[in-house]
């Protein structure tokens, strides 16, 4: 950006970029590695917003739930990479957006192709599972399951959907032959009779 | 035996293990970033207090909010403690929630189905 045109073009990029969060209703948008430090920051600024906002106790607390178990998704696991590409590892894109019914969080994180079979099968099998499925397989994964290195306990996926009671809607997209980006979005009603 | 007391923050709980006035006690939030650190000196005060309990041995969970990975712990200091009523002794865990909050009651309900130990569902407002 060293002569004027690029500053105004940039400038411009920022207008437009603001009127597209806005038309998407997004009230976080963050790209870079995600710490424990950002997850403590990030929840903390919603929840302040969403007491200001006077949202029910029920919805603060599931959207709270949701945050940080994305958060910590991609703290835990955007840095298992074997490639050592410095773009990826332990990086990501976290947004949260608040419509008229619902809030929603949206992570976008690279993952290694040969993972998107496992995530696939895992997120199809929770998605198609009822109420006390998920409570028996929380269960179930609690007692049998061992942390991972990073503190990880494999629950993440299946609390999120015991709490907000949605499906979790997820995409794949080609970033290279070997990696792609995988985007996570879950959905919290505003309306709490319907939690 | 030593008496453990962790001050709450914004993302680890208050702890309170104090064997000689009879007082154990997890409150607050739990998402540390580091839980089984963060949990390990409470596994380690459990199991040396399990070679000599008190008469009765009660312990009050009164959590607010726990992530995931917390959950796998909490468990781990549940099963200590069914441990040790296994072995005879007279132990009772105290589950508070608040009134409002269904998945916090929930989440008593299931660790009560887990673990065989005495387990008392308290609501407060």
């Amino acid at each position: 950006m060293n002569n004027k045109k690029d500053v105004k073009g940039f400038l411009e990029f920022v207008y437009e970029f603001y009127k597209s969060m806005k038309a998407h209703e997004i009230t976080l948008v963050y790209e870079g590695e995600i710490t424990h430090q950002i997850t403590k920051a990030f929840t903390s600024l919603t929840e302040s917003n969403m007491s200001k906002d006077d949202e029910p106790n029920s919805v603060q607390r599931k959207v709270f739930h949701v945050m940080v178990e994305c958060l910590q998704n991609i703290s835990k696991h955007a840095d298992d990479f074997t490639s050592n590409d410095y773009l990826f590892s332990g990086r990501g894109i976290f947004l949260v957006s608040k419509g008229e019914n619902e809030y929603s969080v949206t992570t976008g994180n690279a993952v290694e192709n040969d993972k998107i079979e496992y995530l696939t099968e895992l997120l199809e099998n929770i998605n198609k599972m009822d109420k006390e499925e998920l409570k028996e397989l929380y269960k179930k994964q609690m007692k049998e399951g061992r942390l991972s290195e990073k503190g990880g306990a494999g629950l993440g996926f299946i609390d999120i959907k015991r709490k907000t009671g949605k499906e979790l809607e997820y995409h794949f997209l080609p970033i290279s032959d070997d990696t792609s980006f995988f985007l996570l979005t879950s959905t919290i009603s505003r309306s709490e009779s319907e939690l | 035996m030593e008496t453990i007391k962790i001050q709450g923050t914004e993302d680890t709980p208050k702890i309170i293990l104090d064997a000689e006035n009879e007082v154990l006690e997890i409150s607050g939030r739990s998402l540390p970033e580091d839980v089984s650190s963060f949990y390990e000196p409470v596994i380690n005060w459990l199991n040396e207090y399990a070679e000599k309990p008190n008469k009765k041995t009660v312990l009050n969970f009164k959590l607010t909010y726990f992530n995931t990975a917390s959950s796998k712990l909490l468990l781990d200091i549940l099963m200590k403690l069914e441990e040790l009523h296994e072995k005879g002794h007279d132990v009772l865990i105290r589950w508070h929630y608040p009134e409002d909050d269904e998945d916090m009651e929930e989440a008593g309900e299931e660790y009560a189905d887990i673990v065989d130990v005495p387990f008392e569902q308290v609501a407060y407002s």
